[in-house]
Protein backbone atom coordinates (compact mmCIF):
# COMPACT_ATOMS: atom_id res chain seq x y z
CA UNK A 1 0.00 0.00 0.00
CA UNK A 2 1.44 3.65 -0.72
CA UNK A 3 -0.01 6.66 0.83
CA UNK A 4 1.61 9.70 1.47
CA UNK A 5 3.47 9.75 4.88
CA UNK A 6 1.43 11.78 7.42
CA UNK A 7 3.42 14.49 8.54
CA UNK A 8 3.95 13.79 12.38
CA UNK A 9 2.27 16.80 14.16
CA UNK A 10 2.53 17.84 17.07
CA UNK A 11 0.38 20.94 18.93
CA UNK A 12 3.22 23.72 19.25
CA UNK A 13 3.13 25.04 23.05
CA UNK A 14 4.85 28.23 23.65
CA UNK A 15 6.15 29.37 26.95
CA UNK A 16 3.31 26.69 28.35
CA UNK A 17 0.68 28.11 26.77
CA UNK A 18 -1.76 25.51 24.68
CA UNK A 19 -2.96 26.74 21.48
CA UNK A 20 -6.46 25.32 19.85
CA UNK A 21 -7.02 24.28 16.49
CA UNK A 22 -9.62 26.43 14.62
CA UNK A 23 -11.57 24.78 12.48
CA UNK A 24 -12.28 26.78 8.92
CA UNK A 25 -15.36 25.68 6.53
CA UNK A 26 -13.74 26.57 3.15
CA UNK A 27 -16.68 27.12 0.50
CA UNK A 28 -18.85 26.30 -0.41
CA UNK A 29 -19.29 29.78 -1.29
CA UNK A 30 -15.74 30.99 -2.05
CA UNK A 31 -13.85 32.02 -5.15
CA UNK A 32 -10.90 29.94 -4.95
CA UNK A 33 -13.25 26.81 -4.68
CA UNK A 34 -14.26 27.04 -8.54
CA UNK A 35 -17.92 26.45 -7.85
CA UNK A 36 -19.73 24.61 -5.18
CA UNK A 37 -16.73 22.96 -3.15
CA UNK A 38 -16.07 22.55 0.51
CA UNK A 39 -13.17 21.89 2.28
CA UNK A 40 -13.29 21.37 5.88
CA UNK A 41 -10.27 22.57 7.10
CA UNK A 42 -8.39 22.07 10.35
CA UNK A 43 -5.61 25.06 11.14
CA UNK A 44 -3.19 25.42 13.78
CA UNK A 45 -2.44 28.97 12.85
CA UNK A 46 -1.79 29.17 9.65
CA UNK A 47 -0.77 25.42 8.83
CA UNK A 48 -3.34 23.23 7.81
CA UNK A 49 -3.57 19.59 10.05
CA UNK A 50 -6.51 17.74 8.37
CA UNK A 51 -8.47 18.71 5.48
CA UNK A 52 -11.74 17.02 4.36
CA UNK A 53 -13.01 17.54 1.14
CA UNK A 54 -16.90 17.72 1.24
CA UNK A 55 -18.47 17.04 -2.35
CA UNK A 56 -22.74 17.08 -3.42
CA UNK A 57 -23.54 20.55 -3.76
CA UNK A 58 -24.13 20.26 -7.40
CA UNK A 59 -25.29 16.73 -7.48
CA UNK A 60 -27.99 15.60 -10.05
CA UNK A 61 -27.91 12.31 -10.53
CA UNK A 62 -26.67 12.52 -14.05
CA UNK A 63 -26.21 9.30 -14.31
CA UNK A 64 -29.33 8.10 -13.34
CA UNK A 65 -30.91 10.43 -15.91
CA UNK A 66 -29.01 8.63 -18.77
CA UNK A 67 -30.66 5.56 -17.86
CA UNK A 68 -34.18 6.70 -18.07
CA UNK A 69 -33.80 8.27 -21.73
CA UNK A 70 -32.30 6.81 -24.86
CA UNK A 71 -29.03 6.51 -25.94
CA UNK A 72 -28.65 9.53 -28.23
CA UNK A 73 -30.55 11.62 -25.60
CA UNK A 74 -27.77 11.99 -23.07
CA UNK A 75 -25.07 13.07 -25.72
CA UNK A 76 -26.38 17.18 -24.44
CA UNK A 77 -26.26 16.30 -20.84
CA UNK A 78 -22.55 15.41 -21.08
CA UNK A 79 -21.50 18.90 -21.75
CA UNK A 80 -23.01 20.09 -18.92
CA UNK A 81 -20.43 17.79 -17.07
CA UNK A 82 -17.49 19.43 -17.85
CA UNK A 83 -18.67 22.43 -18.75
CA UNK A 84 -15.37 23.79 -20.57
CA UNK A 85 -15.18 20.68 -22.21
CA UNK A 86 -18.08 19.67 -24.03
CA UNK A 87 -16.39 18.97 -27.10
CA UNK A 88 -14.15 16.09 -25.30
CA UNK A 89 -17.40 14.84 -23.01
CA UNK A 90 -18.99 14.55 -26.48
CA UNK A 91 -16.39 12.68 -27.61
CA UNK A 92 -16.15 10.32 -24.75
CA UNK A 93 -19.30 9.15 -24.77
CA UNK A 94 -19.87 8.68 -28.22
CA UNK A 95 -16.48 6.34 -28.12
CA UNK A 96 -18.08 3.95 -25.48
CA UNK A 97 -21.62 3.89 -27.74
CA UNK A 98 -19.82 3.35 -30.56
CA UNK A 99 -18.51 0.19 -29.36
CA UNK A 100 -21.93 -1.07 -28.33
CA UNK A 101 -22.93 -0.20 -32.18
CA UNK A 102 -20.12 -0.97 -34.00
CA UNK A 103 -19.76 1.93 -36.48
CA UNK A 104 -17.52 3.40 -38.95
CA UNK A 105 -16.46 6.94 -38.20
CA UNK A 106 -15.67 8.70 -41.94
CA UNK A 107 -12.24 10.21 -42.44
CA UNK A 108 -12.75 13.59 -42.45
CA UNK A 109 -15.54 13.33 -38.99
CA UNK A 110 -12.51 11.78 -37.63
CA UNK A 111 -10.53 14.89 -38.47
CA UNK A 112 -12.52 17.40 -37.12
CA UNK A 113 -13.23 15.43 -34.06
CA UNK A 114 -8.82 16.14 -33.13
CA UNK A 115 -9.40 19.29 -34.12
CA UNK A 116 -12.64 19.90 -32.08
CA UNK A 117 -10.87 17.93 -29.18
CA UNK A 118 -7.74 20.05 -29.49
CA UNK A 119 -9.23 22.96 -29.56
CA UNK A 120 -10.82 22.09 -26.21
CA UNK A 121 -7.99 21.80 -24.84
CA UNK A 122 -6.46 25.06 -25.21
CA UNK A 123 -9.44 26.00 -24.39
CA UNK A 124 -9.40 24.26 -20.70
CA UNK A 125 -5.37 24.92 -20.56
CA UNK A 126 -5.67 28.62 -21.23
CA UNK A 127 -8.32 29.34 -19.07
CA UNK A 128 -7.00 27.10 -15.67
CA UNK A 129 -3.38 28.91 -16.39
CA UNK A 130 -5.95 31.97 -16.18
CA UNK A 131 -7.70 30.72 -12.99
CA UNK A 132 -4.45 29.33 -11.35
CA UNK A 133 -2.73 32.91 -11.18
CA UNK A 134 -5.90 34.58 -10.50
CA UNK A 135 -5.64 31.56 -7.07
CA UNK A 136 -2.22 33.30 -6.42
CA UNK A 137 -3.35 36.65 -5.83
CA UNK A 138 -2.70 38.10 -9.64
CA UNK A 139 -6.77 39.18 -9.85
CA UNK A 140 -8.11 39.83 -12.93
CA UNK A 141 -5.42 40.30 -15.65
CA UNK A 142 -3.48 37.23 -16.47
CA UNK A 143 -7.31 35.92 -16.49
CA UNK A 144 -8.43 38.28 -18.87
CA UNK A 145 -5.93 37.59 -21.12
CA UNK A 146 -6.09 34.36 -20.91
CA UNK A 147 -10.13 34.30 -21.43
CA UNK A 148 -9.12 36.99 -24.78
CA UNK A 149 -7.89 34.05 -26.58
CA UNK A 150 -10.39 31.71 -25.33
CA UNK A 151 -12.58 33.70 -26.85
CA UNK A 152 -11.69 33.47 -30.24
CA UNK A 153 -11.85 29.55 -29.86
CA UNK A 154 -15.26 29.77 -28.78
CA UNK A 155 -16.55 31.71 -31.23
CA UNK A 156 -15.30 28.84 -33.33
CA UNK A 157 -17.45 26.63 -31.64
CA UNK A 158 -20.31 28.98 -32.06
CA UNK A 159 -19.74 28.82 -35.73
CA UNK A 160 -19.46 25.10 -36.25
CA UNK A 161 -21.99 23.69 -33.59
CA UNK A 162 -24.35 26.67 -32.89
CA UNK A 163 -23.23 27.20 -29.00
CA UNK A 164 -19.76 28.50 -27.37
CA UNK A 165 -19.85 25.76 -24.29
CA UNK A 166 -22.52 23.93 -24.33
CA UNK A 167 -22.06 22.29 -28.03
CA UNK A 168 -23.69 19.36 -28.29
CA UNK A 169 -21.66 18.51 -31.46
CA UNK A 170 -20.77 14.92 -31.97
CA UNK A 171 -22.98 12.15 -32.96
CA UNK A 172 -22.77 8.23 -32.82
CA UNK A 173 -20.73 7.49 -36.03
CA UNK A 174 -19.72 11.18 -37.06
CA UNK A 175 -20.83 14.36 -36.23
CA UNK A 176 -23.72 16.14 -36.03
CA UNK A 177 -23.09 18.74 -39.04
CA UNK A 178 -20.31 19.95 -41.34
CA UNK A 179 -18.09 23.22 -39.80
CA UNK A 180 -19.37 26.24 -42.49
CA UNK A 181 -17.69 27.44 -45.17
CA UNK A 182 -14.07 29.28 -44.64
CA UNK A 183 -14.39 27.93 -40.96
CA UNK A 184 -11.02 25.63 -41.66
CA UNK A 185 -9.25 28.84 -42.70
CA UNK A 186 -10.18 31.06 -39.39
CA UNK A 187 -9.60 28.10 -37.19
CA UNK A 188 -6.21 28.16 -38.88
CA UNK A 189 -5.89 31.60 -38.50
CA UNK A 190 -6.82 31.63 -34.81
CA UNK A 191 -4.17 28.56 -34.43
CA UNK A 192 -1.14 30.22 -36.02
CA UNK A 193 -1.95 33.08 -33.75
CA UNK A 194 -1.84 31.06 -30.30
CA UNK A 195 2.15 30.39 -30.59
CA UNK A 196 2.57 34.27 -30.39
CA UNK A 197 0.28 34.51 -27.24
CA UNK A 198 1.97 31.49 -25.57
CA UNK A 199 5.51 33.56 -25.79
CA UNK A 200 4.04 36.93 -24.35
CA UNK A 201 2.56 34.55 -21.43
CA UNK A 202 5.26 32.17 -20.52
CA UNK A 203 7.22 35.54 -20.70
CA UNK A 204 5.42 37.28 -18.51
CA UNK A 205 4.34 34.47 -15.70
CA UNK A 206 6.97 31.39 -15.75
CA UNK A 207 10.16 33.07 -14.43
CA UNK A 208 7.80 35.11 -12.23
CA UNK A 209 9.60 35.27 -9.12
CA UNK A 210 6.59 35.75 -6.85
CA UNK A 211 5.24 32.78 -9.12
CA UNK A 212 7.80 30.64 -8.51
CA UNK A 213 8.27 31.50 -4.80
CA UNK A 214 4.34 30.47 -3.88
CA UNK A 215 4.63 27.74 -6.15
CA UNK A 216 8.17 25.65 -5.95
CA UNK A 217 7.98 22.85 -3.76
CA UNK A 218 4.22 22.95 -2.56
CA UNK A 219 1.94 20.53 -2.92
CA UNK A 220 4.19 17.51 -3.65
CA UNK A 221 3.07 14.68 -5.28
CA UNK A 222 5.74 11.66 -5.03
CA UNK A 223 4.96 9.47 -7.90
CA UNK A 224 2.88 6.29 -6.62
CA UNK A 225 1.11 7.55 -4.85
CA UNK A 226 -0.10 9.66 -8.25
CA UNK A 227 -0.29 5.85 -9.52
CA UNK A 228 -2.28 4.43 -6.87
CA UNK A 229 -4.65 7.00 -6.27
CA UNK A 230 -5.63 7.06 -9.76
CA UNK A 231 -4.78 10.66 -10.73
CA UNK A 232 -4.97 11.21 -14.60
CA UNK A 233 -3.59 13.66 -17.05
CA UNK A 234 -1.39 17.06 -17.02
CA UNK A 235 -1.22 15.89 -12.61
CA UNK A 236 0.34 12.74 -13.47
CA UNK A 237 2.60 13.44 -15.58
CA UNK A 238 3.73 16.30 -13.59
CA UNK A 239 4.03 13.45 -11.36
CA UNK A 240 6.76 12.31 -13.61
CA UNK A 241 4.69 9.44 -15.72
CA UNK A 242 4.23 9.77 -19.24
CA UNK A 243 1.06 8.33 -19.54
CA UNK A 244 -1.30 9.55 -22.50
CA UNK A 245 -3.89 8.37 -23.65
CA UNK A 246 -3.54 9.79 -26.99
CA UNK A 247 -0.64 7.42 -27.42
CA UNK A 248 -1.40 4.89 -25.17
CA UNK A 249 -4.59 3.72 -26.72
CA UNK A 250 -4.12 5.28 -29.67
CA UNK A 251 -8.05 6.32 -29.99
CA UNK A 252 -9.63 8.01 -33.18
CA UNK A 253 -6.84 9.06 -35.15
CA UNK A 254 -4.19 10.22 -33.24
CA UNK A 255 -1.87 7.92 -34.31
CA UNK A 256 -1.27 10.02 -37.66
CA UNK A 257 0.04 12.72 -35.82
CA UNK A 258 3.30 13.53 -34.72
CA UNK A 259 3.51 15.23 -31.30
CA UNK A 260 5.19 14.49 -27.80
CA UNK A 261 4.37 14.51 -24.38
CA UNK A 262 5.60 16.51 -21.43
CA UNK A 263 6.71 14.97 -18.15
CA UNK A 264 8.54 16.17 -15.63
CA UNK A 265 12.10 14.39 -15.20
CA UNK A 266 11.79 13.89 -11.54
CA UNK A 267 10.22 11.13 -8.70
CA UNK A 268 7.23 14.08 -7.42
CA UNK A 269 5.64 17.06 -8.75
CA UNK A 270 4.84 20.21 -7.26
CA UNK A 271 2.43 22.98 -8.35
CA UNK A 272 5.11 24.57 -10.57
CA UNK A 273 5.20 21.28 -12.61
CA UNK A 274 1.84 21.16 -12.78
CA UNK A 275 1.40 24.73 -14.66
CA UNK A 276 4.26 24.24 -16.45
CA UNK A 277 3.34 20.77 -18.13
CA UNK A 278 -0.16 22.30 -19.23
CA UNK A 279 1.68 25.18 -20.98
CA UNK A 280 3.70 22.77 -22.73
CA UNK A 281 1.04 20.72 -23.91
CA UNK A 282 -0.69 23.66 -25.28
CA UNK A 283 2.65 24.03 -27.70
CA UNK A 284 2.23 20.48 -28.50
CA UNK A 285 -1.73 20.72 -29.11
CA UNK A 286 -0.88 23.28 -31.88
CA UNK A 287 1.21 21.05 -33.26
CA UNK A 288 -1.24 18.32 -33.66
CA UNK A 289 -3.91 20.72 -35.08
CA UNK A 290 -1.29 22.15 -37.30
CA UNK A 291 -0.87 18.98 -38.64
CA UNK A 292 -4.96 18.05 -38.68
CA UNK A 293 -5.41 21.28 -40.42
CA UNK A 294 -3.87 20.45 -43.63
CA UNK A 295 -4.64 17.32 -43.73
CA UNK A 296 -8.43 17.45 -43.07
CA UNK A 297 -9.77 15.43 -46.63
CA UNK A 298 -13.39 16.25 -47.94
CA UNK A 299 -16.19 14.15 -47.68
CA UNK A 300 -18.83 12.90 -45.50
CA UNK A 301 -19.04 13.73 -41.44
CA UNK A 302 -21.89 11.06 -40.88
CA UNK A 303 -21.51 7.58 -40.80
CA UNK A 304 -24.33 4.58 -41.36
CA UNK A 305 -25.82 4.98 -37.74
CA UNK A 306 -29.20 4.65 -36.71
CA UNK A 307 -30.46 7.62 -34.49
CA UNK A 308 -32.36 5.16 -31.98
CA UNK A 309 -30.94 1.93 -31.42
CA UNK A 310 -31.17 -1.03 -29.42
CA UNK A 311 -27.50 -2.80 -29.14
CA UNK A 312 -27.22 -6.46 -28.45
CA UNK A 313 -26.96 -7.02 -24.52
CA UNK A 314 -23.05 -6.09 -24.00
CA UNK A 315 -20.98 -3.89 -22.16
CA UNK A 316 -18.06 -1.24 -23.30
CA UNK A 317 -15.96 1.31 -21.22
CA UNK A 318 -14.37 4.07 -23.68
CA UNK A 319 -12.19 6.39 -22.53
CA UNK A 320 -10.23 9.41 -23.69
CA UNK A 321 -7.47 11.82 -22.92
CA UNK A 322 -9.31 14.87 -21.33
CA UNK A 323 -7.71 17.86 -21.07
CA UNK A 324 -8.30 17.00 -17.21
CA UNK A 325 -7.53 13.51 -16.96
CA UNK A 326 -8.74 10.23 -17.77
CA UNK A 327 -12.49 10.57 -18.92
CA UNK A 328 -14.24 7.17 -19.13
CA UNK A 329 -17.67 6.05 -20.12
CA UNK A 330 -18.94 2.49 -18.91
CA UNK A 331 -22.27 1.20 -20.85
CA UNK A 332 -24.52 -1.85 -20.28
CA UNK A 333 -26.91 -2.03 -23.12
CA UNK A 334 -29.75 -5.06 -22.05
CA UNK A 335 -31.64 -5.17 -25.79
CA UNK A 336 -33.25 -1.90 -25.01
CA UNK A 337 -32.91 1.88 -26.42
CA UNK A 338 -32.08 2.62 -23.58
CA UNK A 339 -28.51 2.20 -21.33
CA UNK A 340 -28.83 -0.50 -18.35
CA UNK A 341 -25.85 1.24 -16.56
CA UNK A 342 -24.70 4.48 -17.57
CA UNK A 343 -21.63 5.60 -15.91
CA UNK A 344 -19.12 8.57 -16.13
CA UNK A 345 -15.62 7.83 -14.57
CA UNK A 346 -15.03 11.63 -14.01
CA UNK A 347 -11.24 12.54 -13.40
CA UNK A 348 -12.00 15.76 -11.78
CA UNK A 349 -13.24 13.82 -8.77
CA UNK A 350 -10.41 10.98 -8.59
CA UNK A 351 -7.73 13.83 -8.94
CA UNK A 352 -9.47 14.90 -5.56
CA UNK A 353 -8.58 12.02 -3.69
CA UNK A 354 -4.96 12.89 -3.13
CA UNK A 355 -5.69 16.73 -2.28
CA UNK A 356 -5.51 16.00 1.25
CA UNK A 357 -1.98 14.61 1.27
CA UNK A 358 -1.02 17.44 -0.64
CA UNK A 359 -2.02 20.00 1.56
CA UNK A 360 -1.23 18.64 5.09
CA UNK A 361 1.65 20.04 7.17
CA UNK A 362 1.21 23.59 4.53
CA UNK A 363 -0.22 26.88 4.61
CA UNK A 364 -4.04 27.29 4.08
CA UNK A 365 -2.70 29.71 1.46
CA UNK A 366 -0.90 26.76 -0.18
CA UNK A 367 -4.38 24.54 -0.17
CA UNK A 368 -6.06 27.75 -2.57
CA UNK A 369 -3.43 27.22 -5.03
CA UNK A 370 -2.98 23.09 -4.42
CA UNK A 371 -6.80 22.52 -5.05
CA UNK A 372 -6.61 25.24 -8.37
CA UNK A 373 -3.83 23.18 -9.27
CA UNK A 374 -5.80 20.33 -9.34
CA UNK A 375 -7.89 21.68 -12.07
CA UNK A 376 -11.47 20.70 -10.80
CA UNK A 377 -15.21 21.40 -12.24
CA UNK A 378 -18.08 20.63 -10.22
CA UNK A 379 -20.34 19.73 -12.96
CA UNK A 380 -18.31 16.91 -13.20
CA UNK A 381 -17.00 16.38 -9.54
CA UNK A 382 -21.05 16.26 -8.36
CA UNK A 383 -22.75 14.53 -11.34
CA UNK B 1 -3.04 -0.73 -26.25
CA UNK B 2 -2.75 -4.65 -26.04
CA UNK B 3 -5.06 -6.54 -23.84
CA UNK B 4 -4.54 -7.77 -20.24
CA UNK B 5 -5.18 -11.21 -20.44
CA UNK B 6 -7.69 -12.60 -18.10
CA UNK B 7 -5.89 -16.18 -18.19
CA UNK B 8 -3.08 -15.79 -15.31
CA UNK B 9 -6.05 -14.53 -13.25
CA UNK B 10 -8.12 -17.63 -13.73
CA UNK B 11 -5.27 -20.20 -13.33
CA UNK B 12 -3.83 -18.42 -10.07
CA UNK B 13 -7.42 -18.47 -8.68
CA UNK B 14 -9.49 -21.75 -10.04
CA UNK B 15 -12.77 -20.52 -8.24
CA UNK B 16 -13.00 -17.16 -10.28
CA UNK B 17 -15.41 -17.38 -13.61
CA UNK B 18 -14.94 -15.70 -16.45
CA UNK B 19 -18.11 -14.01 -17.78
CA UNK B 20 -17.52 -13.71 -21.61
CA UNK B 21 -20.72 -11.84 -22.60
CA UNK B 22 -19.40 -9.08 -19.83
CA UNK B 23 -15.84 -10.08 -20.63
CA UNK B 24 -15.11 -9.83 -16.84
CA UNK B 25 -13.81 -12.09 -14.14
CA UNK B 26 -15.95 -12.78 -11.31
CA UNK B 27 -14.54 -12.99 -8.11
CA UNK B 28 -15.35 -15.73 -5.81
CA UNK B 29 -16.75 -14.33 -2.37
CA UNK B 30 -13.99 -13.58 -0.01
CA UNK B 31 -11.10 -13.37 -2.19
CA UNK B 32 -11.67 -9.84 -3.80
CA UNK B 33 -9.01 -8.30 -1.77
CA UNK B 34 -6.02 -11.19 -2.25
CA UNK B 35 -6.82 -11.33 -5.76
CA UNK B 36 -5.86 -7.60 -6.06
CA UNK B 37 -2.60 -7.72 -4.24
CA UNK B 38 -1.80 -10.22 -6.41
CA UNK B 39 -3.01 -8.91 -9.42
CA UNK B 40 -0.79 -5.31 -7.76
CA UNK B 41 1.82 -7.66 -7.87
CA UNK B 42 1.59 -8.45 -11.47
CA UNK B 43 2.06 -5.15 -12.51
CA UNK B 44 -1.63 -4.09 -12.32
CA UNK B 45 -1.31 -0.56 -10.88
CA UNK B 46 -3.73 1.56 -11.98
CA UNK B 47 -7.76 1.45 -10.64
CA UNK B 48 -9.40 3.38 -13.38
CA UNK B 49 -13.15 2.91 -12.96
CA UNK B 50 -15.08 1.69 -10.02
CA UNK B 51 -19.16 1.26 -10.12
CA UNK B 52 -21.97 -0.47 -8.72
CA UNK B 53 -24.44 -2.48 -11.33
CA UNK B 54 -28.20 -2.91 -9.83
CA UNK B 55 -29.80 -6.35 -11.26
CA UNK B 56 -34.07 -6.79 -9.76
CA UNK B 57 -34.68 -10.23 -9.90
CA UNK B 58 -35.90 -11.18 -13.45
CA UNK B 59 -36.89 -13.98 -15.93
CA UNK B 60 -34.35 -14.66 -18.82
CA UNK B 61 -35.28 -16.56 -21.95
CA UNK B 62 -32.27 -18.48 -22.99
CA UNK B 63 -31.84 -20.90 -26.17
CA UNK B 64 -30.22 -24.67 -25.44
CA UNK B 65 -30.25 -28.27 -27.14
CA UNK B 66 -31.24 -30.48 -25.14
CA UNK B 67 -30.53 -34.55 -24.59
CA UNK B 68 -32.55 -35.12 -27.60
CA UNK B 69 -30.11 -32.66 -29.91
CA UNK B 70 -33.30 -30.22 -29.76
CA UNK B 71 -33.35 -25.96 -29.87
CA UNK B 72 -35.47 -25.32 -26.93
CA UNK B 73 -36.31 -22.32 -25.18
CA UNK B 74 -36.07 -22.41 -21.24
CA UNK B 75 -37.11 -19.98 -18.85
CA UNK B 76 -34.62 -19.51 -15.84
CA UNK B 77 -35.33 -16.93 -12.90
CA UNK B 78 -32.56 -15.06 -12.32
CA UNK B 79 -31.42 -14.18 -8.89
CA UNK B 80 -31.58 -10.29 -7.81
CA UNK B 81 -27.90 -9.04 -7.17
CA UNK B 82 -25.36 -5.87 -6.91
CA UNK B 83 -22.29 -6.06 -9.03
CA UNK B 84 -19.35 -4.13 -8.03
CA UNK B 85 -17.42 -3.45 -11.32
CA UNK B 86 -13.55 -2.70 -11.32
CA UNK B 87 -11.82 -1.42 -14.38
CA UNK B 88 -7.93 -2.23 -14.07
CA UNK B 89 -5.10 -1.00 -15.99
CA UNK B 90 -1.61 -1.85 -15.81
CA UNK B 91 0.38 1.95 -16.21
CA UNK B 92 3.36 0.36 -16.21
CA UNK B 93 3.55 -2.28 -19.08
CA UNK B 94 0.34 0.07 -20.94
CA UNK B 95 -1.99 -2.68 -20.84
CA UNK B 96 -5.56 -3.03 -20.13
CA UNK B 97 -8.25 -3.14 -19.30
CA UNK B 98 -9.16 -6.19 -17.14
CA UNK B 99 -12.87 -5.63 -15.51
CA UNK B 100 -13.33 -7.49 -11.89
CA UNK B 101 -16.44 -7.61 -10.55
CA UNK B 102 -17.52 -8.44 -7.38
CA UNK B 103 -21.11 -10.17 -6.60
CA UNK B 104 -23.64 -9.62 -3.76
CA UNK B 105 -27.07 -9.61 -3.05
CA UNK B 106 -29.33 -6.91 -2.89
CA UNK B 107 -30.75 -7.39 0.98
CA UNK B 108 -27.48 -7.32 2.51
CA UNK B 109 -24.89 -5.88 -0.30
CA UNK B 110 -21.20 -6.33 1.34
CA UNK B 111 -18.14 -6.44 -0.98
CA UNK B 112 -14.66 -5.97 0.10
CA UNK B 113 -13.14 -2.31 -0.12
CA UNK B 114 -10.21 -2.77 -2.56
CA UNK B 115 -9.02 1.16 -1.35
CA UNK B 116 -6.28 -0.26 0.56
CA UNK B 117 -4.67 -1.71 -2.67
CA UNK B 118 -5.27 1.14 -4.73
CA UNK B 119 -6.10 4.80 -3.12
CA UNK B 120 -8.23 5.57 -6.56
CA UNK B 121 -11.06 3.25 -5.38
CA UNK B 122 -11.60 5.64 -2.70
CA UNK B 123 -14.17 8.03 -3.22
CA UNK B 124 -15.70 5.52 -5.79
CA UNK B 125 -16.14 2.72 -3.57
CA UNK B 126 -17.87 5.96 -1.04
CA UNK B 127 -19.75 6.63 -4.17
CA UNK B 128 -21.30 2.66 -4.52
CA UNK B 129 -21.59 3.02 -0.99
CA UNK B 130 -23.69 6.48 -1.35
CA UNK B 131 -25.88 5.38 -4.41
CA UNK B 132 -25.91 1.71 -4.38
CA UNK B 133 -25.94 0.73 -0.49
CA UNK B 134 -23.16 -1.35 -1.05
CA UNK B 135 -21.06 -2.11 2.30
CA UNK B 136 -16.99 -1.93 2.27
CA UNK B 137 -15.34 -4.50 4.70
CA UNK B 138 -11.92 -2.46 4.85
CA UNK B 139 -12.63 0.60 3.89
CA UNK B 140 -11.11 3.37 5.84
CA UNK B 141 -13.38 6.56 6.04
CA UNK B 142 -16.91 5.07 4.13
CA UNK B 143 -19.25 7.92 4.59
CA UNK B 144 -22.05 9.23 2.20
CA UNK B 145 -20.43 11.64 -0.33
CA UNK B 146 -22.89 12.67 -3.02
CA UNK B 147 -25.86 12.79 -0.66
CA UNK B 148 -26.60 14.91 2.53
CA UNK B 149 -26.01 12.20 5.74
CA UNK B 150 -29.67 12.17 6.57
CA UNK B 151 -30.51 11.20 3.60
CA UNK B 152 -32.80 7.64 3.31
CA UNK B 153 -32.06 5.02 0.89
CA UNK B 154 -30.03 4.80 -2.34
CA UNK B 155 -31.26 6.49 -5.60
CA UNK B 156 -29.00 4.50 -8.18
CA UNK B 157 -31.00 0.91 -7.46
CA UNK B 158 -33.39 0.27 -9.69
CA UNK B 159 -36.70 0.29 -7.13
CA UNK B 160 -35.86 3.78 -5.80
CA UNK B 161 -39.14 5.55 -5.57
CA UNK B 162 -38.40 9.58 -4.55
CA UNK B 163 -39.57 10.73 -1.60
CA UNK B 164 -43.17 12.60 -1.58
CA UNK B 165 -41.30 15.66 -0.40
CA UNK B 166 -37.57 15.52 0.43
CA UNK B 167 -37.53 18.20 2.97
CA UNK B 168 -41.04 17.44 4.69
CA UNK B 169 -40.54 17.46 8.45
CA UNK B 170 -43.44 16.26 10.87
CA UNK B 171 -45.49 18.51 12.48
CA UNK B 172 -47.44 18.84 15.77
CA UNK B 173 -51.12 18.74 14.46
CA UNK B 174 -52.07 15.56 13.76
CA UNK B 175 -54.52 16.51 11.69
CA UNK B 176 -52.20 17.62 8.97
CA UNK B 177 -49.65 14.45 9.56
CA UNK B 178 -53.10 12.19 8.29
CA UNK B 179 -53.64 14.13 5.80
CA UNK B 180 -50.33 14.30 4.77
CA UNK B 181 -50.27 10.67 4.66
CA UNK B 182 -52.80 10.32 2.54
CA UNK B 183 -51.65 12.70 -0.23
CA UNK B 184 -54.03 15.26 0.41
CA UNK B 185 -52.12 18.02 2.02
CA UNK B 186 -49.27 19.39 0.00
CA UNK B 187 -46.59 21.02 2.76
Amino acid sequence: MSTAATPNYELIQQDGLETNLLEVSMGPHHPSTHGVFRMDVKLDGETVVDLRPVFGYLHRNHEKLAENMSYLSSMPFTDRLDYFNSMTNNWAYALAAEKLIEVEVPERAEYLRVIMAELTRLVNHVSLVGFFINDLGALGTPLLYAFREREKILDLFEQASGARMMCNYFRFGGLRNDVPEGWLERAAKVVDHFPSFLDEYEQLLCENEIILSRTQGVGNLPRELAISAGVTGPMLRASGVAYDLRKVDQYGIYDRFKFRVPYTDGDTGDCYDRFMIRMLEMRESIEILKQALAGIPEGEIMGNAPRVFKPKPAESYGRIEGPKGELGFYLIADGTPKPYRYRVRPPSLINLTVLRDMCLGGKIADAVIILGSIDIVLGEVDR
Amino acid sequence: MSELSHEPVLQQFPDAEWDKAAGAVIVPLGQARTMAEWLLGQGVDYCSNVTGVDYLEREVKEKITNDAGEMETVTRTEPARIDVVYHLYSMQNKTGPLVLKQRTSRDNAEAESLTPVWRSCDLQEREVFDLFGVNFKGHPDQRRILMWDEFEGHPMRKDYTEPFDYEWEPTPHNEILEKHQKGKVIV
